[in-house]
């Protein structure tokens, strides 16, 4: 029985869950972080840098993930000492990077070229006027699909199973195996992926709702303050 | 204050600017017409390097800008440049808007900028909205706050690029209003516009494009009770 699985299961899945977490944050804030430098090389004026950001895109977007993913464990890990965790780590960063780029990308230039304008008409130096006035109008256009790339990078980490590692689908891998119920494990998974992602579909619209609210709550706020 | 010499500048293979020679002094409030498409908007962008020119010189308070050589956010910060969509940041209340480029421009302390742009708003009369997003204003408030947030700079000199022409007529006055306010004041300024009531009673000159290049020019009076050129009669008597 499934509720029988369940329940034996759940120390060790608990565990796996954990690691599932763990290499998923550490994934998509070190994707953030190489998307919106490639995201900055791709708007650049500068050929070179342009012409980077796009292989970058087009060889990562082009390729399955598993590969990439084995390419640095089996691969680079041969030449350079890496953990478990990190080659991991980074092959997803790496993957979930060219994606983030591009909703960075799209997301920076949908700001209208006057606001640009302004700030520079202002005084503002470009990289001044990129920080305090496009990025965070940008940043906040992005948060959908941001969300939903961090479900698919989220979702998309159990391919790290294939290197050995003991994450959520390892684990369920390596169940599975040595009590041959296998339909019953890969339910019980898929629903630890399923609450996680719940959760964190939950956290994002209240930040979603929380931003787009932002203005009209303060601005009511104050109304109701100088009316009392 | 401002001089422009046989400025050219192109896009692509359209010429939009054929040479053309301004000079501007202190405290004069000079209005540009014409037909759009005429060049008066890129006239004014080139005077704030949001577009380069290719030929031509431009001079500022007596020094010459290279777009190309000159640190141009030292000059940007002393031309204010009102725009026709606004363009305040939307992330930001208005006393926001008013006090980011002092502050992180200039490196003014918040507590004296704030004091600043308090004053600014009361002098466009938006006191009342400055802890109020862009989102919630109508047109001539925003356009208000615009003029605030350029001033804050301390510009010497303040370029209009058709600041009432977005705006629901009956906004456009108190934007008006307010130009007027500054022209009183001794404000050097640059205006585009189609509003031939402010173009009379406000400018000290009227200044003719035609198909990128300066046609005509003089005082007010002179210049639409007796214009010159056919095409600036032609543009005239279109706009009455």
């Amino acid at each position: 029985m499934i509720i029988d699985i369940f329940l034996n299961s759940y120390p060790l899945f608990l565990k796996a869950t954990w690691l599932t977490v763990q290499l998923t944050a550490v994934a998509l804030l070190l994707g953030c972080i190489v998307g919106l430098i490639i995201a900055f090389f791709r708007i650049s004026n500068s050929k070179p840098l342009n012409y980077f950001a796009h292989l970058y895109i087009t060889v990562i977007r082009g390729t399955p993930l598993i590969v990439q993913i084995c390419i640095l464990y089996f691969g680079l890990a041969n030449m350079v000492t890496l953990s478990q965790f990190w080659a991991g780590a980074i092959a997803l960063a790496v993957h979930n990077g060219a994606y983030i780029a591009e909703i960075f990308r799209g997301s920076i230039q949908s700001i209208d070229r006057g606001q640009m304008e302004a700030s520079r008409s202002l005084g503002m130096s470009y990289p001044l006027a990129m920080r305090r006035i496009i990025l965070p109008q940008a940043f906040r256009r992005a948060i959908p699909s941001l969300g939903n790339q961090f479900i698919i990078g989220l979702k998309d980490s159990s391919l790290v199973a294939y290197v050995g590692m003991q994450d959520l689908w390892g684990t369920g891998l390596g169940e599975a195996a040595s009590n041959y119920k296998q339909l019953e494990t890969y339910m019980v998974v898929g629903l630890y992926y399923l609450v996680l992602i719940m959760l964190f579909t939950y956290f994002v619209n209240r930040l979603e709702t929380r931003l787009a609210k932002g203005k009209t709550l303060r601005k009511q706020a104050k109304d109701t303050s100088v009316a009392a | 204050m401002i001089e422009v010499k046989q400025l050219v500048k192109s896009f692509g293979s359209l010429t939009v600017l054929k040479g053309v020679t301004l000079s501007v002094e202190e405290k004069e409030v000079v209005v540009l017409l014409g037909a759009s498409g005429s060049g008066k908007s890129t006239l004014l962008r080139c005077l704030n390097f949001l577009e380069f020119h290719e030929a031509g010189e431009i001079w500022i308070s007596g020094e010459k800008v290279d777009p190309h050589k000159t640190n141009l956010n030292h000059f940007r910060a002393e031309v204010g440049m009102v725009f026709q969509h606004f363009n305040l940041f939307p992330h930001k209340t208005v006393l926001e808007n008013v006090i980011e480029a002092p502050v992180h421009v200039k490196g003014m302390k918040v507590a004296e900028a704030k004091e600043l742009a308090n004053e600014l708003l009361k002098k466009v009369n938006m006191q009342d909205k400055a802890d109020v997003y862009p989102d919630m204003l109508s047109g001539g408030q925003k356009q208000r706050v615009a003029i605030a947030r350029a001033l804050a700079m301390k510009p010497k000199i303040m370029l209009f690029d058709e600041p009432t022409s977005a705006l629901d007529p009956e906004l456009v006055g108190e934007v008006l209003q307010v130009m007027k306010q500054l022209a009183k004041e001794g404000m050097t300024m640059i205006v585009v516009t189609h509003e031939m009531g402010f173009a009379r009673e406000v400018a000290d000159r009227a200044v003719f494009m035609h198909d990128g290049q300066i046609l005509e020019q003089g005082p007010p009076s002179a210049f639409f009770e007796n214009p010159q050129h056919e095409r600036t009669k032609q543009f005239l008597r279109s706009i009455r």
